[in-house]
């Protein structure tokens, strides 16, 4: 595909497409509309099926099945519709079924803002319904990365037949860029012998999650367990920016990692130069705790940027386990920072840990 | 629409001849729920004395009752357990 | 002498863990029969929800999903999408459909899904010990109604046969009972001619299965037979609600 101008979210729909989704349930909320308004024109011409739910929670339902019945399935939402999907996304985890889950966050809690936050990200990285579970979380920061990610993302759920949540939010999925739709070389599914297609020749096939026997749930928590260290061996992603030099390390994500790049370009271009660099979590679950450790070594201050009131903080101080210093800025409430803004507030905290460090 | 459904005819006497059939209940599966008991329209069956497995009262064929049964499948029809089988001559 | 009747081959041979004189152990075998006569063992998924009957994989040899309580509607409807040459039926009791699923169920219905609802009214929610549901009569003592069903309170009985049948997405809505041969036989009857709708194409199909619930109702099997012709129909008249020829 050649390069287009397109928002996030009908990115996030081509890109499906392009992997080889063929069923999307849905259900309107700002301000993620465009994706499944983009759906509902596509997925008829690729003679696939475009079905807009009575609920998120009946959406994500309708993902279940058509995940057991053996397809390549997406459903994407904001905020308060993926609270109302967290029992299924439990039973999608326990029930190992893959499926595309798009969280485009706006403000919260409750009704919030239809703009963006950050605010979601417990939610996404506890497993956010009930029981023992985790789902894969990525974060995007450009609209090509959520192309490449939503791309991507479906190979993953298939991989560890686990729910993945793409976690974007409303100012990365309303904006415009210029974006190259990845193309997949083979089209076929995998093979799915899980799937419920109609015992003909074979023994029945069970999709459930209930266990009577405690033993078994047990065995079965330490399976899913068991599949979530691999994941966390093999799949933690992030970028690093301009950190062999750096005095103190951003720790952001997202809308904010942008925001946060551009204040420290500005930084560093200024007459002392002072010497910040970043590191970007690609993927929230599995978290990036080991280079975070690491940089500790020769980094001592760290500074923690989200568009909430601070929760990927716990991650960064669990990863740091006491060695080095944590500054916070949060910004709640769906009002963007510009860089320059954020700049200052990081020369702030920049100047503090350099005076302390000369004590 | 395909006729499949096997209904049963009403009355067992056919061409003036008296139907005669058997039946087969699988004592383990019994509950001793006494549908059959109650449905069978010759009043056949009845809860034997001794107790399956799992502590029920199962039923069985009156032991004099054996040529009173017409394998009109009644009880089968009724049986929660599906543990009745039917025979017919 | 030849055996005219025997346990269905598609029902496995494993007891059913219901309860003597259950109505969910009849509507099993009465839908392995039909897998059985119409050979749809082979094309049929089943969503079993979470209550009395979540072990209808241990009886019925069909490939099957477990749905989340209420949500079978939403959960067949993805199935039938993806696989719409399955027999794909929702199993799901009182509570589950006209309760908590509702909605799932409404507008599968609207949408005129092509799949069927096997809908099992045994007036209470009988795996969690007998609490007052959707479906439970005026005046009927339950775990969560002890004082009887009230209606300035706790409304009054859902219909959701007559309901159903006013969406233009269904095309066949029967209500029947499996207190009696007779009854049985109909009920059978009602879930063969759903199966065929589907099958057909016509429309969202639904049968509610009025079922005795001995040791909820605080009845003997029998006497809960009794109780379902004598107050439960009633209030839930059998017969055909809709049907599209």
């Amino acid at each position: 595909m050649n390069k287009e101008l397109m928002n996030g979210t009908s990115a996030i729909a081509e890109s499906a497409i392009q992997a080889g989704c063929k069923y999307y349930f849905g259900y309107p909320i700002t301000p993620q509309n465009e994706l499944p308004e983009y759906m509902s024109r596509r997925l008829p011409k690729v003679d696939g099926v475009f079905l807009q739910a009575e609920s998120e929670l009946s959406a994500i339902n309708m993902v279940l099945g058509a995940s057991a019945a053996g397809a390549r399935v997406m459903t994407s939402s904001s905020s308060p519709g993926i609270s109302l999907k967290q029992e299924a996304i439990s039973y999608m985890a326990a029930q190992e079924l893959p499926a595309v889950i798009v969280n485009i966050m706006r403000g919260g809690p409750g009704l919030g803002h239809i703009a963006f936050s950050q605010a979601d990200y417990f939610q996404s990285t506890r497993g956010g319904g009930h029981g023992d579970y985790r789902t894969i979380v990525l974060a995007p920061c450009t609209v090509q990365e959520m192309a490449d990610m939503t791309f991507n993302s479906f190979d993953l759920a298939d991989t560890y037949r686990t729910p993945v949540i793409l976690l974007g939010d409303g100012m990365l999925g309303q904006m415009m860029e210029p974006v190259v739709i990845p193309t997949a070389k083979n089209k076929s599914p995998p093979r799915r012998d899980y799937a419920v297609t109609g015992a003909k020749g074979r023994e029945q096939r069970v999709i459930k999650s209930f266990f009577v026997e405690g033993k078994d749930l047990k065995e079965h928590n330490w399976k899913l367990f068991r599949k979530y260290k691999k994941i966390e061996q093999n799949e933690v992603r992030y970028e690093t920016y301009l950190l062999d030099d750096a005095e103190m390390a951003v720790v952001a994500y997202g809308t904010a990692a942008r925001i946060a790049k551009g204040a420290i370009n500005r930084l560093r271009k200024e007459d002392e130069g002072l010497r910040i660099g970043m590191i970007i979590p690609k993927t929230l679950w599995p978290f990036p705790s080991r280079v975070i450790k690491e940089t500790s070594r020769y980094i001592s201050d760290f500074f923690v940027f989200e568009l909430c009131t601070g929760q990927m903080i716990d991650d960064v101080r669990l990863s740091l386990e006491g060695s080095g210093h944590i500054h916070f800025y949060g910004r709640p409430g769906s009002v963007v920072p510009t860089p320059s803004e954020l700049a200052r507030i990081m020369a702030r905290h920049y100047y503090q840990s350099q005076r302390k460090k000369k004590k | 629409m395909k006729k499949i459904c096997k209904t049963v005819p009403k009355n067992r006497r056919l061409f003036g001849k008296i139907m005669r059939g058997t039946i087969t209940i699988d004592t383990e599966f019994c509950k001793g729920c006494e549908y059959c008991i109650e449905f069978c329209p010759k009043k056949v069956i009845h809860l034997s004395e001794k107790l399956n497995v799992k502590g029920y009262y199962f039923a069985e064929l009156k032991e004099n009752e054996e040529n009173g049964c017409t394998g009109c499948a009644t009880c089968a029809i009724s049986c929660p357990e599906a543990a009745i089988e039917v025979y017919r001559e | 002498m030849k055996k005219i009747y025997s346990r269905p081959k598609s029902l496995s041979k494993v007891p059913f863990h219901h309860c003597p004189g259950c109505g969910h152990s009849i509507i099993h075998r009465l839908i392995a029969e039909l897998l059985d006569e119409m050979d749809l063992q082979e094309r049929a998924i089943c969503t079993p929800p979470p209550g009395c009957s979540v072990f209808a994989y241990n009886y019925i040899n069909i490939d099957m999903v477990e749905a989340p309580h209420g949500r079978g509607a939403a959960v067949a409807t993805g199935i039938k999408r993806v696989r719409p040459d399955c027999l794909v039926f929702t199993y799901q009791g009182d509570g589950d459909l006209a309760a908590i699923g509702t909605a799932e169920t409404l507008h599968a219905a609207n949408r005129g899904e092509f799949i069927t609802a096997i809908f099992v009214n045994n007036a209470v929610y009988a795996m969690t010990g007998g609490q007052m549901a959707p479906t439970t009569l005026l005046g009927q003592k339950t775990t969560t109604s002890p004082y009887g069903r009230n209606p300035q309170s706790e409304g009054e009985p859902i219909k959701m046969s007559e309901l159903l049948s006013t969406f233009k997405g269904t095309s066949y809505i029967e209500r029947v009972a499996v207190n009696n041969p007779k009854n049985i036989k109909k009920a059978k009857k009602a879930i063969q001619k759903a199966f065929q709708h589907q099958i057909d194409k016509t429309g969202f199909t639904l049968v509610e299965i009025l079922s005795p619930c001995p040791v909820n109702w605080k009845m003997d099997p029998l006497q809960s037979c009794k109780w379902i012709d004598e107050v439960m129909i009633k209030e839930f008249p059998l017969g055909v609600k809709k049907e599209i020829k």
